[in-house]
């Protein structure tokens, strides 16, 4: 038997729970499919995280459109949504006459954006704002931020589905035929029946198009690696600092992340391989390199973790990157909304976005307003960030709260149990990691993850066997060493 | 705020070696914080067997000699608190930590830092490759078998030849883990000469100098890692690469101190040592708060861990008593072949006792404390080897006058 639903969306990425959260304003049965064990797997959750401002595109495009709006309501969404969100600016720093006159370029076609608060400044100035960064001069972008990516979009997915979204992990998409009125959608588990399908899989955008009927489209992976810093270094980096961009790549940059740590990156090289997030060892000899001449405090010592991220870029048959496609093929896949090519700045333009997804459909069709939405959602209080006033009360409300399970981060017993507990119902390990910053730190999990692993065990009643990483596969334990250890048999459990 | 004469951060061997050794010298009034449940620190998942050599004379295990300590401590009634947290050392000596109780807050008249060290984190290693599970401390593995009972490997591959990797072997391989290889970056083991022997020669498990993870496959479960030879300056060497079908790494490339908190506090570190700059009376730069153990140097053996935080002890209770410490304004510098030394500061009107380790392999050599061109001090070594600490005694006699010391291998 088939699940029945009004809206399938494919992709839990920060594109389809946004589209989720904007649908669940209305009376719709709302699923979303997800390859993944959580939300922000791919590239939601493998960026510079930044709020771009939105001078940086093409006026005209959706990409500047949904860029700028994006930014815009970031205050109201970080305190609906409860993730962390810093207007910092940011600084394109520039050092020739010819990185003065792309800088001016920006300025113009930014104004034009209706970019806001962007302004040239001189050596001073710069020095002022980026104590040691190395320029001349730079355009400073007052709206720009950075935000938390996983927690947004976790936000984002809960708050749907507090208002009734269902969400489908491990479910992959492998067929989507026409059926009725609408579409049968084939997965690695059971089917889903539904009027309407809404293709927000970023990475497998072109495959689910193609599933559509919608073909043609040629996307190409535009893979970039990052270096993580320590901690310590957020405070010498008040914003993110970049270099004076091409028209297509935003260039390897320095930004603080909003926990204080520092990442380094991106490079840019084109990829077919969409799952492939090896970062090579020339990359991260490269990235360190080229930032140090931006920034010059990147140290191997400081060095945490290194990651990357892929970007699917819609290309034309010249190579040259496209804007962000949205589109309802009311002829080929009528009631199906597709997405290609959604990359930079997707995260900033992510809500937009999604209300403009939901124009198109409400175009075509009625829907009646769901009179208990709520666009409130509630995160696990964080600990560390917490006053010692507040973390006093909290400790006499919840002894949990005193037992500390993560050092580096400081992170709670209470606070993992909440993660543990999610709404969602994710129960990987990296699930805990990116709702709670537990084993993010210097150590690095070394000394936290048996105990979270362990919590897990028993709260959810799985045995170790069964307890993920991340991806399906991702097995942590191969078993008990003992199936009785020596304290169970003297006491004779 | 409750008055403290000594709080010591850690319940691990220097933490408890320390509290021992100042109840001895007539200080009652101690308050020892663990952040975990039990005492003991990492001796709880060292059950394998080799300490207390030095100082009991027999074999034992590392739950054995920490037990040593805590039935003492309980004999006396010194007073300790686990499962607490210390989230805040300031430079006035005020400690801020959580337990299940709540918040609390101490002022002491010294401090004493024995929070141990941590493992290099395959992200600190600069390992690159791809981001599966199964890529582990020896640290961390050891923890999941050894008090968690469970198994974190089926078939493994070691990088770093330190003492932990070494003995991990041996436990997997036990535990009938297939242990393929040990593979070590430097041309010479980093691990004790006597842990090569019963852990790898014992039970065939190959070892590979000079070689490294230039590597790591699978995008859920580790599937293999590449392993490049390295030349002179440990880079890799292209066309050396070799694939090795794995589903666990295990890392023992080691061990930093853990200064975090001493940091915040404003501690001035070693950056050779990565632990703090001490005088010989064990004094940081902020008075008043003492290190000793793997916080403020990695040992080789814990026999020397106990030693020096009993050393400190008698320092820390000269401070309490409100006696005062000589000053120690002479620096001892690290020179050719010696990677780091401790103290790092001594007033030169005592004799002092420094710890240094060697950078490379030596034969026949002298270790020689030089002030100027004149040798203050020197210890003749059969083999000085990184693996090994190296401890004597410098006399006082011999310094004269206010110029520095550099210690170097000849």
């Amino acid at each position: 038997m088939a699940k029945t639903y009004d809206v399938v969306i494919v992709g839990a990425g920060v594109i389809g729970s946004a589209v989720a959260r904007e649908l669940s304003r209305y009376r719709l049965r709302t699923a979303v499919l997800e390859k993944n064990l959580d939300v922000c797997n791919e590239t939601s959750g493998r960026n510079s995280a930044v709020v771009h401002g939105g001078f940086a595109y093409d006026t005209g495009t959706f990409k500047a459109r949904f860029c700028v709006e994006g930014n815009r309501m970031m205050e109201q969404l970080s305190e609906e949504l409860d993730f962390p969100f810093v207007r910092c600016g940011k600084v394109l720093v520039g050092n020739t006459e010819e990185d003065m006159q792309q800088l001016q370029r920006t300025m113009i076609q930014g104004a034009e954006n209706g970019a806001e608060g962007l302004e040239l400044i001189d050596e001073e100035k710069l020095h002022e704002l980026v104590p040691a960064v190395v320029g001349k001069f730079a355009m400073w972008s007052k709206s720009s931020g950075i935000m938390d990516p996983f927690l947004f979009n976790i936000g984002l997915a809960e708050n749907a589905h507090a208002n009734g979204v269902s969400f489908f992990f491990d479910h992959e998409v492998t067929g989507i035929d026409r059926y009725k009125e609408g579409y049968r959608i084939h997965t690695v588990r059971e089917k889903f029946d539904t009027r309407w399908v809404v293709n927000a899989s970023g990475l497998g955008c072109k495959k689910i198009s193609d599933m559509l009927g919608i073909t043609g489209y040629r996307v190409i992976g535009s893979k970039g690696n990052y270096i993580v810093l320590n901690k310590k270094m957020g405070k010498l980096l008040p914003m993110p600092v970049y270099p004076v961009p091409s028209n297509t790549y935003m260039g390897i940059h320095v930004t603080p992340t909003v926990d204080g740590n520092v990442t380094v990156g991106p490079d840019a090289e084109t990829t077919d391989d969409l799952s492939c997030y090896g970062v090579p060892q020339k990359n991260i000899d490269e990235l360190a390199k080229s930032a140090s001449g931006l920034w010059p405090h990147i140290r191997k010592a400081d060095q945490i973790r290194t990651f990357s991220g892929i970007l699917p870029k819609w290309v034309d048959e010249n190579g040259v990157i496209q804007d962000f496609k949205i589109e309802i093929q009311d002829e080929i896949a009528p009631r199906a909304v597709n997405l290609v090519g959604i990359e930079s700045p997707g995260l900033t333009g992510a809500v937009p976005i999604a209300q403009y997804v939901v124009e198109l459909m409400k175009e075509r069709e009625t829907f009646t307003e769901n009179p208990s939405f709520s666009p409130i959602r509630k995160g696990i209080v964080r600990f560390a960030d917490c006053s010692r006033k507040e973390q006093e009360r909290l400790i006499a409300e919840n002894p949990d709260y005193g037992e500390m399970i993560c050092q580096c981060e400081e992170v709670t017993r209470a606070e993992i149990l909440e993660a543990i507990r999610n709404p969602l119902g994710v129960s990987t390990m990296t699930g805990i990691k990116y709702r709670t910053r537990a084993m993010m730190g210097q150590c690095q999990a070394g000394f936290c993850q048996m105990k979270i692993e362990r919590m897990i065990e028993e709260e959810l009643g799985i045995p170790e066997t069964e307890i993920l990483y991340s991806r399906r596969g991702s097995w942590l334990l191969s078993g008990k060493l003992r199936e009785k250890t020596a304290v169970a048999e003297r006491e004779g459990v | 705020m409750e008055q403290k004469d000594a709080v010591i951060i850690g319940g691990g061997p220097a933490g408890l070696a320390a509290a021992l050794e100042l109840y001895h010298q007539g200080i009652r009034d101690i308050l020892i914080l663990e952040r975990e449940d039990h005492l003991g620190g990492i001796l709880r998942q060292c059950i394998h067997d080799g300490f207390g050599l030095g100082r009991f004379k027999e074999s034992l295990s590392g739950p054995e000699y920490a037990q040593i300590f805590i039935d003492e401590i309980e004999k006396y009634g010194i007073p300790f608190q686990t499962g607490s947290t210390v989230m805040d050392l300031t430079e006035e000596r005020q400690i801020t930590v959580i337990n299940r109780k709540g918040v609390s807050r101490y002022q002491a008249k010294a401090v004493i830092l024995a929070m141990g060290c941590k493992e290099r984190s395959r992200g600190a290693l600069g390992i690159p490759g791809e981001r599966p599970a199964g890529v582990f401390t020896a640290g961390t593995a050891q923890a999941y078998m050894n008090l968690y009972n469970r198994m974190p490997a089926r078939e493994v591959i070691i990088l770093g030849s330190g003492d932990i990797g070494m003995i991990m072997a041996r436990r997997l391989t036990l535990e009938g883990v297939h242990v393929q290889a040990v593979f070590e970056i430097m041309s010479h083991p980093s691990g004790l000469p006597r842990n090569m022997i019963q852990c790898l020669e014992d039970y065939n498990i190959p070892l590979y100098l000079s070689h490294t993870v230039t590597g790591i496959h699978g995008d859920s479960r580790l599937t293999g890692v590449t392993i490049s030879e390295v030349d002179e300056q440990l880079k890799p060497i292209p066309g050396t690469e070799k694939e090795y079908s794995c589903d666990t790494l295990i890392l023992s490339a080691g061990l930093i101190p853990d200064n975090q908190l001493s940091e915040e506090a404003g501690v001035a570190l070693d950056p050779h040592t990565r632990g703090a700059v001490v005088d010989e009376h064990f004094q940081t730069s902020i008075p008043g708060v003492f290190a000793a153990g793997n916080v403020l140097h990695v040992h080789d053996l814990v026999d020397f861990v106990s030693m020096e935080s009993e050393a400190l002890a008698a320092e820390a209770a000269a401070y309490i008593r409100g006696e005062k410490l000589t000053a120690c304004d002479l620096e001892i510098m690290p020179g050719k072949g010696v990677g780091h030394t401790v103290p790092q500061k001594v007033s030169g009107k005592k004799d002092f006792r420094l710890s240094l380790r060697v950078s490379g392999h030596y034969k026949d050599c002298r270790i020689l404390v030089r002030q100027g061109t004149k040798v203050i001090g020197r210890k003749k070594m059969k083999k000085a080897i990184p693996a090994e600490m190296i401890q004597f005694t410098v006399k006082a006699e011999e310094i004269k006058g206010k110029e520095g010391l550099e210690v170097c291998v000849e």
